[in-house]
């Protein structure tokens, strides 16, 4: 395919996305103000990012490799802090909380705070065991409750058909889509009301990529969700705001369909129409 | 003229070409040979350290080695039931003692000290003593146990054979955890999980497997070790429960019983040594199996 083509059918997907009719002005959830970070050898990957994720809105992050994109996602949650010496200057407010707060409580503020990754990483347990897992952190629910629970979470993610009959067996023998949905459904379990993907159909075939798409709209009337992307036509199609970065800069940050329509700098051009990246 | 010239240049090239060929192909028979050589050298010695271990102890095997204890030497009859006791329960008290310890150091080691000094050296040092001669650790257990207490005593011979075993779980626990994905411990805190829990419900299991396969095979290798018991729980000739006295154990019996002069004796030391040898084959591919299936997954 080339370029222009591929140009057109970006665009087309924005016109699409549009007339899915979800309101695109939701109230602000997380607010990220001047934020920097640096890797534990002082390299300042991100040099001072300022925007806004709003509720029940997709908000997708592009920009070539390095740019800082999932480094960003992974400040949200705070994963990074699972390896000393990186730091991170700024405030990044989680309605209206700074969750950067030397006191914040992690392990609640990710049960709020959901991440996909890019590979799927299923637990070494049987796939009802994966889901119960989550919720089992911080609620103590009766067995009834909880298979009530582990159900919704399978259909919500579309893989209770799926897996409805081998609830029981380990979820390592899923295929890698269904895998990465598991995932998706286990974050979702746990009732966060922000979810962070990275990437999360960039190791899936065409198909798998397809049902993970479809899942995120689905998704997006529920939560806010900011997603990790080198595919443009994802881009264009799942979110309804678009971040573009580059060398750990926060270059241009619009509604979608302007970043992919109308870009306001040359160098956001250059990258949503493939010239460079 | 040109034409001739190509084609003759080219057949040149040709020409040198199959001599490089050639001596390729010499070259390489050459080498498969004495790697084929090299193998059967091998082969053989264990073949015949096999063969004559399975002929010899087979006509060793009867029900009185397995239900009479040892025959003084030069006697008649006995078995093997005390030294066959004395090991397994050596054996056992030494993995319970060592492998929460490996567990716990090898855990520390990867999980919790990461890139610290400390870690470093502890890393050093713990393959260091993997590679320790364990005539030196029984010489170790002798001075602070044996000594004191005033006699040998299986305890002391299960503190010294634990002190084998620890090392060898602690890098295998080490070196399990370090292949688990780091991906695998950071989906674990993205679901809000506290760190001890993504160890003992996600990541341990992950490395399940694996840590078995490493105490089983810290089992193989202090199952036919006799420099440590020398000095630690000696030998017994009857039978003994007692820990705190010196225990009969197979490697020993091998030991005293082989470079005896009378028939008998030889008997039975062929006995535990085909059983210490089949013992080891067992715990082997039990570990085999175990780390296979983890491959395959």
């Amino acid at each position: 395919m080339d370029m222009l083509n591929a140009t057109a059918e970006t665009r087309a997907a924005v016109v699409a996305a549009n007339q899915t009719g979800i309101p695109v002005d939701q109230p602000i959830k997380l607010e990220v103000k001047d934020v920097h970070f640096f890797y534990a050898n002082g390299y300042e990957a991100l040099k001072g990012i300022n925007l806004q994720l709003r509720d029940k809105t997709v908000t997708a992050f592009i920009g070539p490799s390095g740019c800082g994109k999932s480094t960003l996602l992974r400040i949200l949650n705070r994963i990074y802090d699972l390896y000393p010496g990186q730091r991170v200057t700024g405030e990044v407010l989680l309605d209206g909380h700074n969750i950067l707060d030397k006191n914040e409580d992690l392990n609640r503020l990710r049960s709020r705070i959901g991440m996909v990754f890019q590979k799927p990483t299923p637990f070494p347990m049987s796939i009802y065991e994966n889901i119960a897992f989550g919720i089992r952190l911080y609620e103590k629910i009766p067995k009834s409750e909880m298979d009530g629970r582990v159900e919704a979470a399978l259909r919500k993610a579309a893989l209770w058909d799926e897996v409805k009959e081998k609830i029981n067996q380990s979820g390592l023998g899923l295929s890698g889509g269904q895998q990465q949905r598991l995932c998706i459904a286990r974050a979702i379990a746990v009732k966060p009301s922000v979810l962070l993907l990275d990437e999360p159909a960039s190791a899936l075939d065409p198909i798998s990529t397809a049902k993970v798409e479809e899942l995120i709209e689905e998704l997006a009337s529920d939560y806010c969700i900011a997603i990790v992307t080198h595919n443009m036509q994802q881009a264009a199609r799942a979110s309804q705001y678009t971040a573009f970065m580059y060398l750990g800069e926060l270059i241009e940050f619009n509604r979608t369909d302007n970043i992919f329509t109308a870009p306001a700098n040359k160098r956001t051009q250059d990258y949503v129409t493939g010239r460079f990246g | 003229m040109a034409t001739t010239n190509t084609a003759g240049s080219a057949d040149l090239n040709r020409g040198a070409a199959s001599g490089l060929a050639a001596r390729r192909k010499t070259g390489n028979i050459v080498a498969l040979g004495l790697s084929i050589v090299a193998t059967i050298f091998g082969l053989f010695f264990l073949a015949s350290i096999l063969i004559t271990l399975l002929v010899q102890g087979f006509s060793a095997i009867s029900p009185a080695l397995f239900t009479e204890s040892l025959p003084p030497l030069g006697g008649d009859g006995g078995g093997l039931a005390n030294a066959i006791f004395g090991s397994v329960a050596m054996t056992v008290v030494a993995i319970v003692i060592a492998t929460p310890i490996g567990i716990l150091a090898g855990t520390y080691l990867t999980e919790y000290s990461k890139g610290s000094r400390l870690s470093e050296v502890a890393k050093f040092i713990n393959d260091v003593l993997l590679s320790a001669p364990s005539i030196i650790i029984g010489l170790f257990v002798y001075t602070i146990l044996v000594l004191p207490i005033g006699h040998f005593s299986a305890w002391s011979g299960a503190v010294a054979l634990g002190i084998i075993a620890l090392p060898v779980i602690n890098r295998t626990t080490q070196d399990m955890l370090g292949l688990v994905p780091s991906a695998l411990r950071e989906a674990a805190a993205a679901l809000g999980t506290p760190r001890w829990k993504t160890m003992t419900h996600v990541i341990y299991r992950a490395a399940r497997s694996g840590i078995v396969t490493g105490v089983l095979l810290a089992v193989a290798r202090i199952s036919g070790e006799t420099a440590p018991l020398l000095f630690t729980a000696l030998n017994n000739q009857f039978w003994s429960t007692d820990m705190g006295q010196p225990m009969g154990n197979l490697p020993n019996v091998i030991f005293q019983y082989a470079t005896a002069a009378d028939a008998n004796s030889q008997r039975i030391a062929w006995g535990a040594a085909l059983l210490i040898t089949v013992t080891i084959l067992i715990i082997n591919i039990i570990a085999r199996t175990l780390a296979g299936g983890k491959q395959q997954s």
